[in-house]
């Protein structure tokens, strides 16, 4: 570890990144802050309504559903993603050509624009022009997508773990590596079975980056927008509309500019809590232990 | 409880050796007895990392046996061997307490908990880590994390040997002695033949009892410390064992022994008879600078040498001179007088080794 | 050998499974309309690179390829410049707000962009940045500059401090140090952060379709425009999105030896 020496000279060397990010976040967020207590006509008609947006937002039932949609996702992406992950690393080649090739190949998902992806699993899962959708009916299952509230929410899911398992595989494939040959050597004289070894070496070791990939899966699954969007649109109904794309609808489609921005101020605060809960719980559970 | 025997053992990492140079263990025969504590001394990449690795089946040998007990275990895995290996930095199983660590073997091999219990207090208390047998093992010392990997060998009864890869590299050197003395009593204690591998010739000396150098892949000298302090039968020896190594000189064939740079060295009769055999070339002879002897004056067969600078270093002084193009190195007691500018050496015959092809030519009289 | 041959098993089938959706998406754009919605081919039956030549022929196609490019490395190089020296502030020095500093910047790393759409339409339109490259640029800084600040951060505090002091001593000034001798020894570091800040701005669509509108339009925002009264142009959105693939690939394949590497810092 770095011994730092105190200089308050190293504000100079910080000052562009705070002034870029105050600039493309501060300002920003007082526009926010500023619509949400305001009730707005025009340009020169606004009047100040106190927290009236936040009671009325906080009761409105499509931030309920929409809300609760969004735990159950970013939950069941994290329940399959984190183990799947950790297995798809444990099973790639440790080394050589292969272990490079298949690192390219996990890596390709993470770099296609968010759209695209909707694209790709749009065409694919399709009963008439795509493989998924065709195979699935041919083999009997009543698949669509389009229609069916459980199919389409597989479809997002699937979609989802397709997208992004690689990042927590990376991460932790990673975090294997990192473990010298004889902690194996060792488990292997001391009789360890592989879930032993799995239990007692690996999994220990991943924490750090497992840590990473919750927090980054987390977040990232919970302002989930493009990806849906194109696939089902937030349908059938609203069964597939998660929080983000409630509120593009407020704020664009309806130009609700109060409510909306009252909602993503919550928004907002929810991500930050549930960030800091994972986080303290599990860096809790390790002092604990 | 075994005697290991490496039986033609020859060792490759790549699939289709051919020659001598691919080899990171050349074939050898060798047999560690059953309750021996031996040392494995060697500079590093001289192999014994992986001659470790082959005795305990980390690693397969590509030719020859490995025998424990007259058999043959090639095909058995580590954990079938009846093996217990430390390695060079310690190996402990973090997210566990002390206590759980040193239990890891026997509940693996499903030993009943109150066993479990019994046999680590025991050898808890050996190690001294009682203090700590219930604190994380995380936040343990280095010294303390070396233990335990120790400990977990120690807890089963059916471990034959352990194998230590230089275990000590990591633990401050005030503690060294300490854990090296702890290493001792356990080998006495528990009569179970160790192999301690390491590069440092004190620790191996202080350790074991015979020690085998390796130079090149090969075990060049398996003997007691003595026996290779006072004849290394390869030159590599004399110039490892011993601080500073022997002095070695390149030397060519004259009349009645050998010469150097215009000096010639007289050989014993039996010495120059084997010489007249030999047809090589390339011959050294290697004093140990303990024996070179420093005169006060000149005599009959003292050689003039000048003297470039003196090593005070307490209880004696090293004395570098040269002579015609060698620089040699002579061990004085602390309260003899270094001649100024010139001295007058002398190599005393009996402490003369000659080297054909850097192996000792072996005197059968004494 | 049992068990290698099902690790084998395994991660060929879960490659099998993130393959096949790009390959249909590639078997597709080789297709006309009519073999895509007349029957399910593995194959093209009639090969064509029509849909490509759409795209390579129409300026309002393959400009938002160059717009794509021309934002994405924006961002990256505006990145890399305040994050450098950022960076190495928080790697060697204390001073007043240090931590706090630091958190609010990974807060922002926390923020849904839908949240900043709104404020940032009229932010950008306010000071006449409104459908520019740089908008964009500067709006994708919100993720990346604090990621970045992150990577490097880490890979900074892995170079002993010592290095800083013997380079003063030898008489170097600070930013002939930091160019000369610092930056080739994080390069690595600079090279993984380069590849998330791409990786970052390249697939985002929301912030970039909302700041622009002709002139820096993206090339995920034309993609739409294949929905059209005729139905979906299938053929050329699967060429389109077979060409966004492209550039990732590209810049994987550049920084393929230190991404393992830099997720092993455990800093992304």
């Amino acid at each position: 570890m770095i011994i730092k020496t105190e200089n308050n000279k190293a504000w100079w060397l910080v000052l562009p990144v705070f002034l870029l990010v105050a600039f493309s976040a501060v300002i920003p967020l007082m526009t926010v802050v500023n619509y949400s207590v305001q009730d707005i006509f025009d340009q020169n008609n606004a009047y100040f309504v106190g927290v009236e947006w936040y009671r009325e937002v906080l009761r409105d039932p499509r931030l309920h559903d929409s809300l609760l949609r969004q735990f159950i996702y970013s939950f069941s992406v994290l329940a399959i993603e984190i183990p799947l992950g950790i297995g798809v690393a444990l099973m790639m080649p440790t080394q050589g050509r292969m272990g490079s090739l298949c690192l390219i190949l996990l890596a390709i998902p993470l770099l296609i624009p968010w759209n695209v992806v909707g694209t790709i699993w749009q065409i694919f899962g399709r009963a008439d022009i795509g493989l998924f959708g065709w195979a699935l009916n041919a083999m009997g299952i009543d698949y669509n997508y389009a229609s069916n509230t459980a199919d389409a929410w597989a479809t997002v899911l699937l979609m989802d773990v397709w997208h992004w398992t690689s990042l927590v595989a990376l991460l932790c494939y990673s975090g294997l590596r990192a473990i010298p040959e004889a902690f194996y050597q060792a488990a292997e004289i001391d009789r360890a079975s592989k879930w032993a070894v799995f239990r007692y070496i690996q999994l220990p070791r991943l924490k750090s980056v497992l840590v990473i990939g919750i927090l980054l899966r987390f977040m990232d699954s919970f302002m989930i927008y493009t990806e849906p969007f194109v696939l089902t649109g937030g349908g059938p109904g609203n069964s597939t509309t998660f929080l983000s794309q409630t509120l593009t609808k407020m704020a664009i489609g309806q130009f609700d500019l109060g409510p909306a921005a009252a909602f993503s101020l919550i928004y907002f605060l929810i991500v930050l809590l549930v960030s800091w809960l994972f986080f303290t719980t599990i860096t809790y559970m390790d002092k604990a232990k | 409880m075994a005697e290991i025997h490496l039986k033609s053992l020859a060792h490759s990492y790549s699939a289709k050796p051919t020659g001598p140079e691919d080899y990171a263990i050349r074939e050898m025969d060798h047999v560690w007895h059953q309750g021996g504590a031996y040392a494995l001394l060697g500079p590093s990449g001289c192999g014994k990392s992986t001659l470790l690795n082959i005795i305990s089946g980390l690693l397969a040998p590509s030719e020859g046996e490995v025998l424990f007990d007259n058999v043959r275990v090639n095909e058995l895995s580590p954990k079938d061997r009846n093996i217990a290996q430390v390695f060079q930095f310690p190996v402990i199983y973090d997210s566990m307490t002390v206590f759980d660590n040193l239990a890891f073997p026997l509940r693996n091999a499903k030993v009943p908990e109150p066993k479990v219990r019994a046999k680590v207090n025991e050898v808890a208390e050996i190690l001294e880590l009682h203090p700590v047998l219930h604190n994380k093992a995380k936040n343990l010392t280095a010294d303390e994390k070396q233990k335990v990997s120790m400990g977990r060998g120690l807890v089963r009864d059916d471990v034959s040997a352990i194998l230590f890869d230089e275990p000590l590299t990591v633990i401050d050197p005030h503690l060294k002695w300490k854990l090296r003395r702890k290493l001792k009593q356990i080998h006495e204690q528990f009569n179970i033949t160790m192999v301690y591998v390491t590069h440092d010739q004190l620790e191996a000396s202080t350790f074991a009892d015979k020690i085998a150098v390796m130079y090149g892949g090969q075990i060049v000298q398996f003997g007691t410390p003595r026996e290779l302090f006072e004849s290394p039968n390869h030159t590599f020896v004399g110039f490892f064992i011993g601080s500073p190594g022997m002095n070695l000189m390149e030397v060519s064939r004259c009349e009645g022994g050998v010469t150097f740079d215009g000096y010639k060295v007289a050989l014993s009769d039996e010495l120059n008879e084997h010489l007249a055999l030999i047809p090589s070339d390339n011959l050294k002879i290697g004093i140990r600078p303990e024996f070179v002897h420093i005169w006060d004056g000149p005599t009959d067969d003292a050689f003039e040498a000048r003297v470039k600078h003196t090593e005070d270093l307490g209880t004696y002084k090293i004395v570098t001179f040269e002579l015609g193009g060698q620089t040699l190195k002579a061990r004085m007691d602390e309260d003899r007088e270094v001649p100024n500018g010139r001295a007058y050496v002398s190599f005393p015959q009996q402490w003369l080794k000659l080297y054909v092809d850097e192996f000792l030519v072996e005197e059968q009289a004494r | 050998m049992n068990m290698t041959k099902r690790k084998t098993f395994g991660i060929t089938l879960y490659i099998l499974f993130l393959l096949v959706p790009i390959y249909w998406l590639v078997n597709m754009s080789f297709k006309t309309n009519e073999e895509i919605l007349g029957s399910l081919s593995l194959w093209p039956s009639n090969f064509t690179f029509d849909n490509y030549m759409v795209i390579f022929t129409d300026s309002t196609w393959y400009s938002g390829y160059i717009n794509s490019i021309i934002y994405v490395s924006m961002n990256v190089v505006i990145t890399l410049l305040v994050a450098l020296p950022a960076a190495y502030a928080f790697s060697r020095y204390r001073f007043v707000g240090d931590k706090h500093l630091f958190f609010w910047l990974l807060t922002n790393r926390m923020a849904p962009p839908a949240v900043f759409l709104l404020p940032f339409f009229q932010l950008y339109s306010s000071v006449g940045l409104f459908d520019t490259h740089i908008a964009v640029a500067l709006a994708h800084c919100l993720f990346n500059v604090p990621l970045a600040v992150w990577i490097l951060e880490g890979f900074m505090s892995g170079v002993p401090r010592e290095i800083d002091e013997t380079a003063y001593i030898d008489g170097y000034s600070f930013p002939r140090f930091f160019g000369r001798i610092f930056l080739p020894m994080i390069r690595s570091g600079i090279g993984v952060t380069a590849f998330f800040a791409f990786m970052f701005s390249w697939v985002e669509l929301l912030l970039a379709r909302t700041l622009t509108s002709v002139e820096a339009k993206p090339i995920a925002a034309i993609m739409t425009r294949t929905v059209g009264a005729t139905g979906v142009d299938w053929g050329v959105l699967a060429a389109a999105g077979v060409l966004t693939i492209l550039p990732g690939l590209l810049v994987i394949w550049f920084v393929r030896n230190h991404v393992a590497k830099g997720f092993a810092l455990g800093r992304v």
